[in-house]
């Protein structure tokens, strides 16, 4: 009797569980590979191989969006490390108690304002007639109005900001968690700034580093407002030409194929970084 | 009126295995009903699995569990009249201290005013009639105490089952406790079963205190029997502080024995359990240091009297504890021996270094097969 | 040195705000476009009824985005904080071989880009609704891209969000609270209900409100998976995108930012433990 109310119980939790992971997850995307790997060949006529991602290797302009979205993904990660770490370190370690915890409230709410807002917001900063261009005339250092918009370092500077709180928040609660005294015992031992910053502070940090450049990797390489409004036609980014195969060219088992590269991607480069730094997916992923 | 011989619990050979490790192991005992009962044990003993099975939480493997003479196995935990003052107490945080009273009563199907009633009167009983209103957070540790043995005998359990609950708690107030616990024993005439590993807790409040060790029970007795008459080695050592140590049976003279200890000295012991009066068995001994008098050494030629032990040994240092102070003394063999001095009988100004001697008769030395 | 710092730390701050504010201020410019110069203080990109200042609570199309973005989120929070809480005990409560991989298989979504959350679904509902059609003659609209499919790819990735935040407050549950419970006499079943689930609940609605910005905000997944009516981060989008902006959607962006952050601060807020203040 008792057996069979737990088996129940079990069972009856597992049910939603399933549910959600069978038809929301694993059953489209193997509808998405099936999809990927057919090729339309009359109306109504189908086969069944490689062709979409063979397209794709032939077609320079396709693999090299994969490439530039790829590298332009590493280089937001590593610049909102760069960038973010001093920021987290700041949070943790040096702001007073009451200081710290405005600061961190500071950090989550605009995680809660949606993406396109926030680019929105650069748009009117940075176009032709926005506040910087005009500033910067009524300053007199420009004579004209100058275009910010549209171009690389604009794209970059937008995903930096897009992503940067997801690194500041794990790595600020990891080094949250660390012993002050940690830090001082190195100092007190002889180390130097660096040799402390090195040696003790980066090591203990590390969950959070790996959290942190995973999620914004992640984000980075998957986003499709901030490079479509920032970069504009030439953005280039591989999202939009999964867009452009499905909704505009509908070509849908193309953009299956595009699909499926970009996760294998992705994926590829987590698994990469998980086993970097020695982490494992369930640690990173509850650090955010 | 209680009936002098009603037996409340009752435990017949109890046992329970988890996963290869026998946690209990064919364990028997009954309590006579209105007593205070201790498990005493060190930890990993088993006395939490024996208390969980009685509340219902573990099923024993084998053997018989009977509440007022009615067996319980086949009865749900939620269904027996068994009530437990959890480790950490496990008041509910999310209700007023009222409403964790209420609890059980409300489970019971009992009518609103009758709870009203009952709350209050365990409220006034406990001695904390205003507090009803108040959040568990709110609370000394103190008083959760007492909450948590209130919600449990508003309810009128057979037999109060607590689990350590003095653990969490600091010094000072636990032994406030301990004698608090005592008193609402003694006020709720209910049958409590006791568990702890602080032999202090066991020896204060109980009637009957059973030694437990490695899922068996050693002895069960009055603090007072555990104390002077233990029965086995284990009991000895664990109950109070003791001098100990292992050697060899050479002689016996009547019920004295002469025994050879591992480390050269010769000492004279009554042994307490019959075969460690056989001749060239492994024994050890127990000297309590409230028996073992000190000297200061003057007459070398002082005559040793029949049936009593006497060392010479060197004071190491002061152990300086107002009435209950100490000198560790170290004997010839090396062996550092603790010994209670009385501080107003000419001992305030005894310095390490000093000779001494340390005398205590035969009566007062414990001695066991090994 | 440490000057140096905090002006870095200042100038950090400065680089989050400056977009926001700039989006914020100039819903109240009394001017046709959101760009310098200040013309005056208005609040007609608000409650202005009439063109060329038609405020945004007039502006039928927004309103309606408001309104399909706030019964997408309620049913999204709703039924992700239900798979959470079932997720919950189902990993922290139960043993069951290949618990491992299940909690890896349960952890994914969050890893996955949302574009391809949101082609994955697209395309298996419209096989399965082209195979209906195909077999039986039979439209199941359902399956066509629509508010009901906008609700399941957001629910693919939040429901991994809302499971962790649950989670994660029922570990530390002290299970004695549950015996202690039992012991004083309740059913199983109400246990369940006087004990366990009230002290989930903090976690439960902290999730929920959570649940509810992420499915607000939303953008990648929802693309692909909208039909008709859209909700209001796809509306805005193809203002911005397509027909320039005007200050409504600065209204907008105020109005939402105003609301996101007081929800999230409750969210905060709701989850801090009472009884950790002593």
């Amino acid at each position: 009797m008792q057996k069979d109310i737990k088996r129940l119980s079990l069972i009856l939790l597992f049910a939603p569980f399933a549910l959600w992971i069978t038809l929301l997850i694993l059953l489209p995307h193997i509808g998405m590979v099936v999809l990927s790997l057919r090729e339309k060949v009359a109306p109504r006529v189908y086969e069944y191989g490689f062709a979409n991602y063979i397209e794709f290797f032939n077609e320079p302009i396709y693999w090299n969006t994969l490439i530039r979205t790829g590298s332009m993904s590493l280089l937001v990660t590593v610049l909102a490390l760069i960038i973010g770490f001093p920021i987290a370190y700041y949070i943790a370690k040096i702001a007073g108690p009451r200081m710290r915890g405005a600061l961190f409230l500071l950090c989550l709410i605009p995680l809660w304002v949606s993406d396109l807002i926030r680019a929105f917001g650069w748009i009117l900063l940075l176009r032709e007639t926005g506040v910087i261009s005009s500033f910067l005339q009524w300053l007199g250092i420009l004579s004209g109005p100058i275009e910010m918009l549209y171009n690389d370092v604009t794209v970059i500077i937008g995903l930096v900001y897009t992503v940067i709180l997801f690194m500041i928040v794990p790595l600020a609660s990891t080094l949250d968690g660390m012993d002050n005294s940690m830090i001082e015992a190195g100092y007190n031992l002889g180390g130097r700034g660096s040799t402390v910053l090195r040696r003790i502070i980066i090591p203990y940090a590390m969950p959070g580093i790996a959290s942190g450049c995973i999620i914004v990797f992640m984000l980075t390489a998957g986003s499709y407002l901030t490079p479509i409004l920032l970069g504009g036609k030439n953005s280039s980014w591989f999202t939009e030409q999964i867009y452009d195969q499905f909704i505009t060219r509908y070509n849908w088992e193309s953009g299956a194929a595009f699909g499926m590269l970009l996760l294998a991607f992705t994926s590829i480069v987590v698994w990469l970084g998980l086993k970097l730094t020695g982490q494992t997916l369930a640690n990173t992923v509850t650090k955010t | 009126m209680p009936d002098s011989t009603a037996i409340d619990l009752e435990c017949i050979n109890i046992s329970k295995t988890f996963s290869d490790v026998l946690a209990v192991d064919d364990v028997s005992f009954d309590i006579p009903s209105g007593s205070f009962f201790s498990i005493l044990g060190p930890s990993g003993c088993g006395k939490t699995t024996l208390i969980r099975m009685i509340a219902g939480f573990e099923q024993p493997d084998s053997g018989e569990i009977r509440i007022k003479g009615a067996s319980v196995l086949n009865t749900a935990p939620n269904k027996r009249n068994v009530k437990m003052v959890f480790q950490h107490l496990a008041l509910f945080p999310m209700m007023n201290v009222y409403e964790n009273i209420a609890y059980g009563l409300r489970c019971r199907g009992v009518a609103k005013q009758e709870i009203d009633e009952r709350v209050n009167n365990v409220l006034d009983r406990i001695a904390l009639p205003d507090v009803g209103e108040r959040e568990i957070h709110q609370l000394s540790g103190g008083q959760k105490q007492r909450i948590a043995v209130a919600r449990c005998m508003v309810l009128d359990p057979d037999v109060l089952l607590l689990d350590e609950p003095l653990g969490a708690l600091d010094l000072k107030l636990r032994e406030a406790m301990k004698i608090e616990l005592k008193l609402l024993q003694h006020q709720f005439d209910t049958t409590f079963i006791y568990i702890t590993h602080d032999q202090s807790e066991a020896l204060v409040m109980s009637d009957q205190v059973a030694i437990m060790n490695q899922g068996r029970f050693e002895q069960v007795g009055t603090p007072q029997e555990l104390y002077h008459n233990p029965q086995s080695a284990f009991v000895a050592g664990f109950v109070g502080d003791s001098n100990s140590w292992s050697g060899t049976a050479v002689e016996s003279a009547g019920e004295v024995l002469k025994v050879k200890t591992d480390d050269g000295l010769e000492l004279l012991a009554m042994p307490n359990d019959a075969r460690s009066t056989d001749r060239s068995q492994k024994v050890s001994i127990f000297i309590r240091p409230e028996f073992i008098q000190v000297e200061r050494t003057r007459d070398e030629s002082e005559n040793t009297q029949p049936g009593q032990n006497r060392l010479t040994g060197i004071v190491d240092s002061l152990l300086f504890n107002g009435a209950n102070s100490r000198a560790l003394v170290r004997s010839p063999t090396d062996q550092l021996i603790e010994a209670d001095i009385v501080l107003t009988g000419g001992f305030e100004d005894l310095k390490p270094g000093e000779d001494v001697q340390l005398i205590w008769s035969c009566e007062q030395t414990m001695c066991f097969s090994a | 040195m440490l000057w140096g710092y905090r002006a870095y730390v200042l100038a950090f701050f400065i680089f989050l705000a400056a977009p926001l504010l700039s989006a914020a201020t100039f819903a109240f410019n009394d001017s046709l476009f959101p760009a310098l110069p200040w013309q005056g203080f208005t609040l007609s990109w608000f409650f202005g009824d009439t063109e060329p200042k038609l405020g945004m609570f007039y502006d039928r199309r927004l309103i309606s985005g408001l309104y399909y973005s706030f019964i997408i989120a309620v049913m999204v929070s709703l039924l992700t904080v239900f798979i959470g809480t079932c997720n919950a005990f189902l990993f922290v409560r139960k043993d069951f071989p290949g618990k491992n991989f299940f909690y890896i298989l349960m952890i994914v979504p969050l890893v996955i880009p949302g574009v391809i959350l949101g082609i994955s679904i697209l395309v298996l509902a419209s096989s399965a609704a082209n195979g209906l059609e195909n077999q039986f003659n039979f439209e199941l609209e359902l399956l066509r891209p629509g508010i009901f499919l906008v609700v399941l790819g957001q629910i693919s990735f939040t429901a991994t969000i809302t499971s962790l935040v649950i989670a994660a407050k029922l570990k530390k549950f002290d299970i004695t609270m549950e015996e202690a419970a039992l012991n004083l006499g309740a059913s199983t079943n109400r246990v369940l209900w006087t004990v366990t689930l009230p002290f989930l609940r903090s976690a439960m609605i902290a999730a929920g409100i959570v649940a509810f910005l992420v499915s607000f905000e939303n953008f990648n997944t929802t693309l692909f998976l909208v039909g008709s009516e859209s909700p209001l981060t796809i509306t805005m989008f193809d203002r911005v995108h397509k027909v320039g902006s005007t200050p409504v959607l600065n209204a907008v962006s105020f109005f939402l930012m105003v609301g996101s952050g007081l929800l999230a601060i409750l969210s905060i807020f709701v989850q801090r433990d009472k009884s950790a203040r002593n």
